[in-house]
């Protein structure tokens, strides 16, 4: 068969633009984050007639493939990351003529808005400059001929969150205690395919389908035979995004956990999300700006509230456990300790989430972060200290990963922490026996 | 009474420890010993003493383990085990219940525990500084043993400030003051404050050590001096208990609960296999015969080498006094070798040098020395000690000797003991250069540490490494990191000989990708000399031509290169007779050591005033002239005194409404004429803190959460202390997502922790709640004009209640004018540098960095040392405005303070007397991105791109190398053209 001759096509500073033609004909890599999650986004992709391929590598080689190309100063979810996709190109899987990649760019005042411009440069140093590189993102920036954020796509994508966001939450609740092992992972694969397959037949989006789902999603975990007896230390888990979920980057820190015989609670991305629209409104509220935007942003936050309240819905009515705080009472938590402008990273939302899980039972928590990671520093590491202050149960540690961080310190320190939770935990139990 | 022994086993990063307890918990016997990293047949050595030593038999045998390396054996074993800190807590509750603080230094863990009042425990992070290690590095940078750090310390009359983040920041503060003549007694005091500021900054965070305090640990332990620093510093009287090494191993086989038999354990032991899990790369050499081929091509390359002794004609001698060696070299006319000496610097060149020359005279009494020239970092004290004729920078005597091997040489890689050296060489000048920054030295050094703590010579230790099967890949990073990459590949299997070679791979790795930053070899040219000691390490040239995949040169006297290029310039110098000190002169050559402070100017330099035969007088560690020439320096071109003089000039009026504090850090640098103005003009009288000084920053690192920020923001604890020092009761200090919106970038953010470190402050400086102090930190946002009064009145209403937005309109408005006559007065001031500098044929330096760049203790005073050479400085604010057209640039530029960067490069690419140096705040992750891109711009257009980092360290050797090399160039491309 004879192939069409591929138009590289500039914008006037010189990007190589994503067109139409390479929409039909171009897979489009992009980079794994959270599993469950990104499963079912590659489904929203390819609904709307795009090629998305999720990158599930995890060779040391692509740790190796970042620093190569990328400054090593950079944080490292970049060095992973970039070094993911580039890897995947060198690898020889694809036709490095027929692919392009994926990233998504926040636009916030962290680093983290400039890796697409880290990735151009690190593909010009490797020479495949020839691959496009699009950004997804909600702020109007780089558009391409051949990639539009819909309405509808944007609706799929939060619905990707929430189903994501559930399975998570109600996988890390049950397993721990299931009586027939493998049972929960089963249900999770189980429930997984089944959405995905909706997806790619045009249902589970809309909101009615979504409730729905949800519900059932709810009681099939509900119905998993568990023994709660088992003791098993609580952790939580919070940081910045990409090595709080990825365990490419945080050296497999669930498994970790599962191993040490630890219940993980992994709060949800649809906070992350409601956070992200919510410093657009408070941005306006600190120092002015559109009412029209505001409006815009408060009609989306609602939209995902919804969301979120029925996701709370079906835990509370289909299962035993009590679902994860609401939104705002997690940054009502935080009210006079981070404030609301903060907001680069995932500013005043991890330490809200800290909060919510100290008061959640989950007072056991790693604290994940990139070494050097600017916001951390002051949402992170700057508050620990009050959090433990504020609430005796608290039981934090801060751990750095970076690609010279050795794996056995990290887990020396997590250790530590849990000997003190295991401890408090006995505490606890026999003053409750008293 | 049944018969218990419970054994508890501590595996640490260095040591191996046991303690064997009785029924009723009374320790029948302890041993501790090394283990080299041969953690199994260690373990099961000393399993069999227990064995020997304590009768087992037909007791109830207990055990369990604990410790940082005992991990992987455990858990593969499935010994029982606990965590050290744990075990450590334990021991401590049933030995010393009334304990309310430990301080346990390890091999490479630091620790602090807070045992009353809410248990708090804290580790060292990724940063192996202030512990064991650190401290075995320093004795080895001294020549000393680690013992002897503690005798020596006893004697000290002074202490300097060394930079206790890291061994390799404090090494490049602690080699400086050696070659200056510093006394190594006085140093060895400064170590050991060294890592206690290191573990108080580190560890205590914000938590402040009181009450009964425990030392732990080998460090402690062993040098009773170190536990007198801590002590003092934290005015406490610490006990050490006895056993202090073994409260692991106590805690560990108190917590013992399983009943084993011990031969089943050393069975388990003795078979114990790893996983052999781990990362590796291909081997440096697969046979003998590709060795042999690679040693015959490198063996081409080689100086003859003649006898001094009975030669006649005119010598030269050039001496390369480097930071770990001292380097000599005597050669003929022709460039022929008579002579060479290559000894580690014990810490004092000058007692070296001599023991050089009497040899030199020694051999050939009637010697005619025509030309004597000497470099490297101990140039100065030297050249001025023996009165040689000449001195030059290290990079130029490199490149001489360069030359004399590869005339067309493209490309110049040196990795000497500390640092790695590069340049590029473009029409037969230096063009680019590259040093290593502070946080990635380690190079040769690192090596031979690492050889000696596992019992080898450099040598044997990079020969093991040869005929590895599987090097272990630990990556490029910096070599602190480097130790525990290798304790987790032993941990998973690595032996010996891979992980030797995967040292070797990774120096080269460093040098290549994190120093030069290159990618491919193109980059480096075809022409490629090696050179410095640590390549004649056969295992790390061929990692060097494996990872650039092209053959380089490497001559045999790799290691002299520096010296032997020494020797060749002072030839040129075309001069009758040198005036090198003779072998009568030797003989009653006198060096006296004074230290002193200098009285001259507010940064009170520690200097060390070296006199030889009390005439010739040699200043070491001031940062400008005036202590040696008793002149001020000239400072009248130096736009970064102006700023600062500029700004202390803003000062606070008597006001109505009572006093406002300011921290001057941070975002307050530039903005500082904006809120003066405001507050001024709202009847407040302003207090801003002190200009920073090293007093000030300490008053307030034992508030500091993350260890890991950038010095800039550290400081902002001493400021903060500063003003409640001053009794201020009400601190204004604004968050700022926004900075000013300038209009010429894609958005106008500050960096995240500009932006927030208001909120570290507020939870984190406890003195502010307990001294009923207002923090007020509101959000801001001066990029909205149009808003600004409305949302600030709303924000500070609540503080001050007799506020009308009126008066907060009329206030902004003055405020916004104030800055802006604050940029202009800064932009005129720039223009008639500029001008004057024209005028007088000088070159124009920008330095660039951010607005509290300008701050001397972050900027060490490099503004004064460039001053010193001559050249005019100004800033990246005065020219960025000067751009009309600003060509798209490849990042994303959404910060306003680094716009100005980008915009003053494009400026200074088409100006031919001006040069860019950028200041890099270490931790500044920002300036990963900002960097890459300024040195696109600059290298695209033909200019030379410099980077300083910058930390604690004060010591500014390096940074002088870095710039006289930088003018050198500069001049030299000049003259080509």
């Amino acid at each position: 068969m004879k192939t069409k001759e591929i138009k590289y096509k500039y914008d006037k500073n010189g990007r190589l633009l994503f067109t139409k033609q390479m929409r039909k004909e171009f897979t489009i890599l992009f980079p794994m984050m959270a599993p469950i999650h990104f499963t079912i986004l590659q489904q929203v992709f390819n609904h709307y007639g795009y090629n998305a391929k999720l990158l599930t590598s995890t060779s040391p080689e692509i740790a190796q493939t970042g620093l190569k190309y990328v400054h090593n100063d950079t944080c490292y979810p970049a060095i992973l990351s970039l070094g993911q996709l580039i890897n995947a190109l060198q690898s020889g899987e694809y036709d490095t003529k027929k692919v392009a990649l994926m990233i998504t760019q926040t636009g916030g005042g962290c680093r983290a808005s400039n890796y697409i411009f880290l990735l151009r440069k690190a593909l010009k140093k490797a020479g495949l400059e020839h691959v496009p590189v699009v950004s997804v993102n909600l702020s109007g920036m780089e558009k391409n001929p051949g990639f539009h954020i819909t309405i509808g796509m944007l609706r799929r994508t939060i619905a990707a969150v929430i189903y994501g966001d559930l399975l998570m939450c109600l996988k890390n609740r049950v397993e721990p205690y299931e009586v027939k092992k493998g049972s929960t992972e089963e249900l999770v694969m189980y429930w997984q395919d089944k959405l995905v397959k909706q997806m790619t037949n045009k249902s589970g989006f809309k909101f009615k389908d979504i409730r729905r789902n949800m519900d059932l999603i709810a009681q099939d975990f509900g119905k998993l035979e568990l023994d709660q007896t088992r003791k098993i230390v609580k952790v939580g888990i919070v940081g910045e995004i990409y090595v709080k979920y990825a365990s490419l980057g945080n050296n497999c820190l669930e498994d970790f956990l599962k191993k040490e015989n630890c219940e993980v609670n992994l709060p949800g991305m649809m906070n992350f999300v409601l956070f992200k629209i919510d410093n657009r409104i408070e941005d306006i509220n600190l120092y002015g700006g559109s009412f029209l935007k505001k409006v815009i942003c408060k009609w989306l936050f609602n939209q995902c509230m919804e969301m979120q309240k029925s996701f709370n819905y079906s835990i509370k009515h289909y299962t035993n456990f009590a679902p994860p705080a609401e939104y705002s009472h997690v940054k009502e938590l935080v009210k006079g300790i981070n404030g609301y402008g903060n907001k680069m990273g995932e500013g005043w939302l991890l330490t809200a989430e800290m909060l919510e899980l100290v008061d959640a039972g989950y007072p056991n928590i790693v604290c994940t972060q990139p070494f050097g990671c600017l916001p951390n520093h002051i949402s992170g590491k700057g508050m620990i200290r009050k959090i433990m202050e504020l609430d005796s149960r608290a039981n934090i540690v801060a751990v750095d990963y970076d690609a010279g961080a050795p794996k056995v310190n990290q887990e020396n320190r997590i250790k530590l922490m849990l000997s003190i939770g295991r401890e408090n935990m006995n505490k606890e139990e026999e003053e409750v026996a008293v | 009474m049944e018969k218990v022994f419970k054994i508890g086993i501590d595996i640490g990063s260095t040591t191996l420890k046991c303690v064997v307890l009785d029924e009723s918990d009374n320790a029948v016997y302890t041993h501790y010993m090394r283990h080299y990293s041969k953690i199994d047949e260690n373990l099961f050595v000393l399993l069999g003493m227990i064995k020997d030593n304590v009768d087992l038999k037909g007791a109830k045998t207990l055990i369990s383990f604990s410790g940082s390396a005992g991990m992987g054996i455990s858990d593969s074993c499935k010994f029982p085990f606990y965590q050290e800190v744990y075990a450590t807590r334990y021991a401590t509750n049933k030995l010393y219940p009334n304990t309310d603080c430990i301080i346990e230094l390890g091999g490479e863990d630091a620790k602090i525990l807070f045992m009353t009042n809410g248990v708090e425990f804290r580790m060292n992070g990724s940063c192996a500084g202030g512990t064991g290690a650190f401290i075995d590095q320093m004795a080895n940078l001294l020549n000393v043993d680690v013992t002897k750090i503690n005798e020596l310390a006893e004697h000290a009359e002074k202490t300097y400030t060394i930079a206790s983040r890291c061994g390799v920041f404090a090494k490049s503060d602690i080699q400086p003051l050696l070659n200056q003549g510093a006394k190594k007694e006085d140093i060895a005091l400064s170590i050991l404050y060294a890592v206690c500021n290191q573990t108080i900054t580190g560890l205590a965070q914000g938590r402040e050590v009181k009450g009964n305090v425990l030392y732990l640990g080998g460090p402690l332990t062993f040098l009773s001096k170190l536990r007198e620093c801590f002590d003092k510093v934290l005015n406490v009287k610490g006990v050490l208990p006895d056993n202090s090494l073994y409260y692991v191993a106590y805690g560990a086989a108190l917590l013992s609960s399983e009943e084993v038999n011990i031969d089943e354990i050393m069975g388990k032991v003795s078979t114990y296999r790893n996983n052999e899990n781990f990362a590796y790369q291909a081997p440096l050499f697969h046979d003998k015969k590709e060795y042999d081929e690679f040693i015959k091509r490198h063996e081409k390359d080689h100086v003859k080498f003649n006898e001094l002794k009975d030669y006649t004609g005119p010598v030269y001698l050039g001496i390369d006094a480097g930071s770990t060696t001292v380097k000599g070299v005597v050669i003929d006319d022709e460039g022929n070798i008579l002579f060479t000496r290559y000894v580690s610097n014990g810490g004092n060149p000058v007692a070296y040098v001599k023991d050089i020359l009497e040899t030199i005279y020694s051999i050939n009494p009637n010697v005619y020395i025509k030309g004597s020239a000497v470099t490297g970092y101990g140039e100065d004290i030297i050249k001025n000690a023996f009165m040689f004729d000449y001195g030059l920078v290290e990079t130029m005597a490199h490149f001489m000797a360069a030359k004399k091997f590869l005339p067309s040489v493209e490309f110049c890689i040196d990795i000497g003991g500390q640092d790695i050296k590069c340049f590029k060489i473009h029409n037969g000048a230096i063009d680019n250069l590259f040093l290593n920054e502070a946080c990635s030295s380690g190079c040769g050094s690192f090596l031979e540490t690492f050889a000696h703590s596992l019992g080898y010579s450099i040598q044997d230790f990079s020969e093991l490494g040869l005929f590895a099967k599987r090097p272990v890949n630990l990556g490029s990073r910096c070599t602190v990191f480097m130790n525990s990459a290798v304790k987790q590949a032993q941990k998973d299997g690595a032996s010996l000989e891979d992980i030797s070679a995967g040292l070797s791979i990774s120096v080269v790795k460093n040098a290549l990708y994190k120093v030069i930053r290159t990618s491919s070899k193109e980059d480096l040219g075809k022409k490629i000399i090696v050179q410095g000691g640590t390549f004649l390490n056969d295992a790390v040239l061929r990692a060097f031509e494996m990872e650039l995949q092209t053959d380089v040169v490497r001559t045999n006297i790799a290691g002299l290169m520096g010296a032997y290029g020494a020797a060749l310039a002072s030839k040129e110098l075309n001069l009758d007779k040198s005036s090198v000190l003779t072998l009568e002169d030797l003989k009653t050559f006198k060096h006296d050591i004074m230290v002193t402070t200098c009285q001259g100017c507010e940064n009170h330099c520690r200097l060390t005033v070296n006199k030889f035969d009390g005439k010739r007088t040699f200043i070491g560690g001031n940062r400008c002239e005036k202590p040696v020439t008793k002149k001020v320096a000239n400072n009248d071109l130096d736009l970064y005194k102006f700023k600062l003089d500029l700004l202390k000039s803003y000062e606070g009026v008597p006001g109505r409404r009572g006093k406002i504090g300011l921290p001057f850090a941070l975002n307050m640098y530039e903005l500082l004429p904006f809120w003066h103005s405001f507050w001024t003009e709202l009847g407040f009288e302003v207090v801003r803190s002190d200009i920073s000084s090293t007093e000030l920053y300490h008053s307030g690192q034992n508030t500091i959460p993350s260890d890991t920020v950038c010095f800039p923001a550290k400081l902002v604890h001493g400021h903060v202390i500063n003003l409640l020092d001053k009794g201020i009761k009400d601190i204004f200090y604004p968050c700022m997502s926004y900075n000013i919106d300038e209009g010429r970038s894609d958005n106008h953010y500050n960096c995240p922790v500009v932006a927030y470190y208001p909120e570290v402050i507020k939870v984190n400086v406890k003195r502010l709640t307990n001294e009923n102090v207002r923090f007020i930190n509101p959000y801001v946002g001066i990029h909205k004009k149009k808003y600004f009064a409305e949302k600030i009145y709303e924000k500070l209403k609540s503080f001050y209640s007799d506020l009308s937005l009126k008066e907060v309109k009329s206030a902004t408005a003055k405020a916004y004018k104030a800055y802006e006559d604050y940029l202009n007065k800064v932009r005129e001031r720039g223009l008639e540098i500029i001008d004057t500098a024209r005028k007088e044929n000088k070159m124009i330096m920008v330095l660039s960095g951010r607005p509290y760049h300008v701050d001397p203790l972050i900027n060490h005073g490099i503004n004064d040392l460039l001053s010193s050479f001559n050249v005019a400085i100004i800033s990246e604010d005065t020219i960025s405005h000067l751009v009309k057209k600003m060509p798209p640039i490849h990042v994303l530029n959404q910060w306003t303070y680094h716009a100005r960067l980008y915009e003053a490069a494009n400026y200074v690419k088409s100006q031919k007397d001006m040069q860019l140096i950028q200041l890099v705040s270490f931790g500044c992750g920002v300036d990963a991105i900002t960097t890459d891109e300024v040195r696109d711009i600059l290298e695209k257009n033909g200019k030379i791109y410099t980077q300083i980092k910058i930390d604690e360290i004060t010591n500014l050797g390096a940074v002088k190398i870095r710039l006289r090399s930088l003018l050198l160039a500069v001049k030299n491309k000049a003259v080509k053209k």
